[in-house]
């Protein structure tokens, strides 16, 4: 269990985690959102007491990181690759972390099998490929039978066949007991992968609930219909109360209402329906949704993570103008 | 923890005990990681390769250039032959272990080692420790090895021209070779834990040892006395000398208890910063 109370960390005038407060539970995957820069690595940085938080505190089964005798046993850390030697095989960096924790021997080769390192264990850890780097930070996370596992971006690099691998890990090692925290931008990943999420934007904590709960809150489903007699249709429909979106294909979108009612409805009117679909929404449209309104969080602030204009989040600078292509086109045939 | 039926091979965990990062524990790690890396073996290599060539270069070209030599020269040189063959010797030699000491620390923060090595030990002064005594005996018995062979060399070199005989007097120069050595490797190996960069610490420290403690016989009077003889690595290498020269204002053994109280207080620092700084 991971308890973050009040968790802050300042850096000069820049708040980078405000105040957090969540709790990660075992028997479950616990997924950590956030857009770049909302302090996802700093808060795990402190979790695993590598940054000393400004104020508040985070504790691992009730004691700070540094006061756990057998870290390595409690907590199983993956947080970038490249916390490696290059110089050092894969196998001498196991064994390292494995000595300064009293493992055995047999543990440092039973995780570079488990991860599919045997062939690469003895060769330099810096002539790795990303995804071969990726596995043998699991391998390290994994070395102590660790009862907490912490995973930033743990897909990073791998293929379709590691994604689906990690994932059935995490949920194993879920389904054991144990508390699995995972941080990712992937989010139709940690759609398929997480039970409970925790949400962070610009340092402050925007949700922690389950997954269910989150998308239900920050997401609308609608239905889609088109119809013949759409004008029709749509006019029956927001007699009815419901609100009826056009749509630019020629469809219109219709919240607060099941298929069946539209259907019942079209039926006993003698409209024809030619599609009727529940569009239910994603774990990434709810999420887009959500730290996209965290602008209300600073009303008036002059934080420099801004964009002039007011956008809540640092993205990735305004849209791209329709006529930008043709603009710059124009300029090299002058 | 019990043992589960786990996605992970059982239980060979629990036959290993607690887990405990105790110091014995960290040991073993820090010499794992040091024998595991090749930077290690290539600094040691060159370390004993220029200490014993030097040991015999330096006695033969004196030897074959004994008659084009100064009055003054020859002097020196048969009231101190210990005394040279050992600085020649170290003088590339210390190098080799500077820089080793050097990257033994930077180089975890330049890799990103350094998380790693936190993880498994948040116990950081511990681990500093750890660090610092395996080491520092790596360097200070190997340091011991090459000094008596490199005697062993000098001597033979030196035998058609004077006889050089190790007594209780003298032995002090030949031993003090591995005591500089793993001195220097410690310093060394905390510059690089407070600097955490490894061009910069070793070019710093290269400047000390070559430069620096040259430059500073040039400041004159009082003041250029005490600076040339309290800079740690002039005052370290005074226990190699019989000797020492007029601007040097104390004993050898003083001279060594300066350059270690220099590394304690600089290890001080280290491991206070250690735990304060983000890793």
């Amino acid at each position: 269990m991971i308890q973050a109370t009040a968790l802050t960390k300042r850096y000069g005038p820049r708040l980078a985690v405000d105040h957090a407060d969540f709790t990660v539970a075992p028997g479950k995957v616990t997924g950590f959102l956030g857009p770049n820069g909302a302090g996802k690595s700093t808060t795990m940085r402190m979790i695993l007491g590598l940054d000393r938080p400004s104020s508040g505190s985070v504790t691992i089964n009730g004691v700070p990181y540094h006061r756990l005798a057998a870290p390595l046993r409690e907590v199983g850390a993956l947080l970038d690759a490249k916390a490696v030697h290059g110089g050092r095989s894969a196998y001498n960096h196991l064994l390292v972390l494995a000595k300064a924790n009293g493992l055995p021997r047999s543990r440092v080769d039973a995780v570079i099998d488990l991860v599919g390192l045997r062939s690469v264990a003895k060769k330099r850890s810096g002539g790795f490929s990303l995804g071969m780097g990726q596995r043998l930070g699991i391998a390290a996370a994994l070395l102590g039978d660790p009862g907490i596992v912490m995973f930033d971006e743990p897909v990073n690099g791998l293929d379709p066949e590691g994604i689906l691998w990690i994932r059935n890990l995490m949920k194993a090692l879920a389904a054991e007991g144990r508390t699995v925290f995972v941080s990712s931008h992937l989010m139709s990943e940690m759609a398929l992968t997480a039970d409970h999420l925790v949400v962070i934007g610009l340092g402050k904590i925007l949700a922690d609930e389950p997954m269910a709960d989150f998308i239900a809150k920050n997401s609308v489903s609608y239905v889609r219909v088109r119809s013949p007699q759409l004008a029709d249709l749509a006019t029956k429909m927001a007699s009815r109360g419901w609100r009826v979106d056009a749509q630019q294909d020629a469809s219109v979108h219709v919240y607060d209402a099941q298929p069946a009612q539209i259907g019942d409805l079209a039926g006993r009117e003698s409209l024809y329906l030619h599609e009727l679909t529940l569009v239910q929404s994603s774990l990434e449209e709810a999420f887009m949704r959500l730290t996209a309104g965290s602008v209300e969080y600073h009303a008036g602030s002059t934080d420099p993570q801004r964009a002039p204009d007011g956008a809540a989040m640092p993205g990735w600078g305004t849209p791209v103008p329709e006529d930008f292509r043709n603009a710059q086109v124009k300029e090299h045939s002058q | 923890m019990a043992a589960r039926d786990s996605v992970l091979t059982p239980a060979a965990v629990d036959a290993a005990g607690t887990g405990h990062a105790h110091f014995g524990r960290l040991l073993l790690a820090e010499w794992t990681k040091i024998r595991s890396v090749r930077s290690t073996y290539w600094s040691l290599i060159a370390l004993v390769i220029a200490f014993l060539f030097f040991s015999w270069l330096f006695p033969y070209l004196t030897v074959a250039n004994w008659k084009q030599a100064t009055p003054e020269q020859q002097a020196n040189l048969i009231e101190d032959p210990i005394g040279s063959i050992m600085s020649s010797g170290l003088f590339v030699g210390q190098l080799a272990v500077a820089v080793l000491g050097v990257m033994v620390t930077a180089s975890e923060y330049g890799t990103g080692m350094i998380r790693s090595t936190l993880l498994a030990s948040p116990h950081r002064v511990r681990m500093l420790a750890a660090k610092s005594l395996v080491f520092t005996l790596l360097i200070g018995a190997i340091g011991e090895v090459i000094a008596f062979a490199g005697f062993y060399i000098g001597r033979l070199t030196f035998k058609s021209l004077l006889t050089v005989n190790l007594d209780s007097s003298n032995v002090r120069q030949v031993f003090g070779v591995g005591l500089y050595l793993g001195m220097l490797g410690l310093f060394a190996l905390v510059i690089g834990a407070l600097l955490r960069h490894v061009a910069g610490a070793i070019t710093g420290i290269v400047a000390l040892l070559l430069v620096i403690s040259n430059l500073i016989q040039l400041i004159p009077g009082r003041v250029g006395k005490y600076l040339y003889t309290y800079e740690p690595t002039n005052a370290g290498f005074a226990i190699i000398g019989k000797r020492l020269p007029d601007n040097f204002l104390i004993s050898s053994w003083e001279g060594y208890g300066v350059f270690a109280a220099w590394t304690a207080l600089l290890w001080a620092l280290a491991a206070y910063l250690l735990v304060r700084r983000d890793a």
